[in-house]
């Protein structure tokens, strides 16, 4: 087992998701392509952070914990904001995909040809 | 002297007048007036700073007051805004053609419903802008990017027809990943580096030997920004988004959007963070040419007015990065010049299009024809648009791109020089078809009764245009000092170092 193992399938995470993003005709498919590749992205954030045997940054009176022995607490705040993000852009590219399908009744992309040139 | 403590302002007017502005929806005249209001106090506002900054002065503002832990750690904690030239140089230019758009708007507006939120989410992405202007922390720079960008997203399917959902589809979806692609650029950073802190990235970045992985990051970085810029081969949303989104809205992401959230973006990281290594300069000297080439070939056979404007502004952004990719002082003067002038003529010709089809019910170039007899103003200013694009003395536009090419064969770039000598006279073909086709010839039965447009939106093309015209003086030495040279002087400090 390598180190490099958990990184390595994060970027394969993210490769499955922008593929479905090129590759899917189904609207609601290449939105949850975005939404694939964006939980990598956060994956990777807290792998960032994750240290071997870490634990949380909080000191205790009971025990005496090392600074270096926690992990690193910064991704874990971005990661939030990073998926309050995710929440927003999700929910407008749905809330797209319903009036989509009132306009045109389907869901196929390649049936949406208004602009051309 | 100017107080540190009046810089988040820049972010917190626009979000609290998008949010008084939904919670008084119901009277009539308050989304008008706060719109115009915020927008235009945030003019005044880089105003003050402009008037008021030494030239190599840097104001610094450390949110929630964390700013202590420098001297003990070493590096800096918590978010900071910084306001230098280059910041008051862009801030100057987004809250300007903000102002003149919500002017703009209050008349323009009238022809869709819902109003209020037309301002509402126009002073969301004005507050996403200017944050993404004034943070000087690269975590923070990439929230103010998706407010910005959902915000614009939003105003894109404004008309929800068709084609407006279509292209802001397409444009979230492509927006989306571009963002994905900047966060882990960041996060690569981040965990290179330890600080999210542009400067103190910049100081570690320059002062050790840099792993190979950093070429994964500029890789991300570029395709990420440039994404948001529209440079070829990343710019497939945006003929179809521009032209989609309410005029003035069109004016605003053709104006002033993509230059933030792309050209300012590549600026600060590339120039500041990773101080500017050649690789990234003749990256975008080729991506600066060939934006340029298909832009300008593309809008050459276009007959929707809009769409020609949108491919228009790929091929100028072009120039701007090839002014950038050059490195000299002088190109980055040129630069920077083309960038305050394009965003003030697009922006204008923009507003143009949608006075046109405000009276006249047509963007379609084949349907129109002599309406100068009828859009004095109108027609009047979107020469004056015309003609600087076209870079036709002494109008500002050819000083900028005069400047851009004297850089390129000062810095023994000849092929350059001539590919953008010959784009510009393609550029002079295309937006002399909307002249000819829009506002020549004879006057056609169906525009007989038609009546030039209301008085807001003549004010604020005519104060563009007046721009346009005058933009030239800006070059004379005075000016330049204050207002160019400074932003000029931040980019070639981060310079140096590199890979």
């Amino acid at each position: 087992m390598n180190a490099y193992m958990p990184y390595v399938l994060c970027m394969i995470l993210f490769s499955i998701g922008i593929y479905a993003i090129l590759s899917k005709r189904n609207i609601i498919k290449i939105i949850l392509g975005v939404v694939i590749a964006e939980y990598a992205v956060n994956l990777f954030l807290v792998l960032v952070a994750y240290k071997v045997g870490g634990r949380s940054a909080i000191f205790s009176e009971t025990q005496v914990i090392l600074p270096e022995s926690m992990v690193d607490p910064l991704p874990h705040a971005l990661v939030l904001t990073s998926i309050v993000i995710g929440l927003a852009t999700t929910a407008f590219l749905i809330a797209l995909a319903i009036r989509l399908y009132g306009k045109y009744g389907t869901f196929d992309i390649t049936r949406m040809r208004e602009l051309r040139g | 002297m100017i107080s540190a403590g009046i810089v988040p302002l820049f972010v917190a007017i626009p979000l609290a007048g998008a949010f008084l502005i939904a919670l008084f929806k119901k009277i009539k005249g308050i989304p008008d007036i706060f719109g115009v209001f915020a927008s235009g106090s945030m003019f005044i506002l880089s105003i003050l700073f402009l008037l008021k900054m030494e030239i190599t002065q840097r104001i610094v503002y450390n949110i929630g007051n964390w700013g202590g832990f420098n001297e003990v750690l070493g590096k800096i904690v918590g978010i900071q805004l910084v306001i230098d030239g280059l910041t008051i140089f862009m801030l100057l230019i987004v809250n300007f053609v903000a102002f003149i758009v919500a002017v703009y708007s209050v008349n323009y507006m009238t022809r869709y419903t819902q109003k209020w939120q037309f301002y509402c989410l126009f002073l969301l992405m004005l507050a996403g802008m200017n944050g993404v202007l004034i943070t000087g922390d690269l975590f923070n720079l990439f929230v103010f990017v998706e407010i910005a960008s959902l915000a614009s997203y939003a105003l894109v399917a404004f008309g929800t027809e068709k084609r407006e959902l279509e292209a802001s589809f397409k444009y979230a979806v492509m927006g989306g990943v571009a963002s994905l692609l900047i966060l882990m650029g960041v996060v690569f950073l981040y965990s290179y580096t330890g600080t999210l802190n542009m400067a103190n990235m910049a100081e570690i970045m320059s002062g050790s030997e840099q792993p190979a992985l950093i070429y994964l990051v500029f890789g991300l970085f570029l395709t990420g920004f440039g994404l948001k810029a529209a440079m070829v081969p990343f710019h497939a949303w945006l003929p179809d988004a521009h032209p989609s989104a309410p005029a003035p809205i069109s004016a605003m992401l053709s104006g002033v959007l993509i230059k933030t959230l792309g050209v300012y973006a590549i600026a600060r990281v590339f120039f500041t963070i990773f101080g500017f290594p050649h690789q990234i300069s003749i990256i975008l000297m080729t991506l600066g040419a060939m934006s340029m080439g298909v832009g300008a070939l593309v809008a050459l056979r276009q007959w929707d007015m809009k769409r020609l404007l949108a491919y228009s502004s790929i091929s100028q952004i072009g120039y701007i990065m090839l002014g950038l990719g050059i490195g000299t002082p002088l190109g980055i003067l040129g630069a920077l010049f083309h960038l305050f002038n394009h965003s003030i003529f697009k922006s204008l010709l923009f507003l143009d299009s949608g006075a046109v089809e405000y009276a006249a019910g047509t963007r379609d170039l084949k349907e129109m024809g002599g309406l100068s007899r009828k859009l004095p103003v109108t027609s009047g200013s979107t020469l004056a648009g015309a003609m600087s694009l076209a870079g036709i003395p002494p109008f500002a536009g050819f000083w900028s791109k005069l400047i851009i090419i004297i850089a390129a064969v000062e810095a023994n770039h000849m092929k350059l020089a001539a590919w953008a000598v010959l784009m510009s006279i393609v550029t002079i073909a295309y937006i002399l078809k909307v002249t000819r086709f829009a506002f020549l010839g004879a006057l056609k039965d169906r525009f007989v009764n038609i009546k030039e447009v209301p008085v807001l939106m003549r004010i604020s093309l005519v104060l563009l245009a007046l721009i346009c015209i005058f933009g030239g003086l800006l070059l004379i030495p005075e000016a330049r000092a204050a207002f160019l040279e400074p932003a000029v002087r931040v980019l070639i400090s981060g310079m140096g170092g590199g890979v």
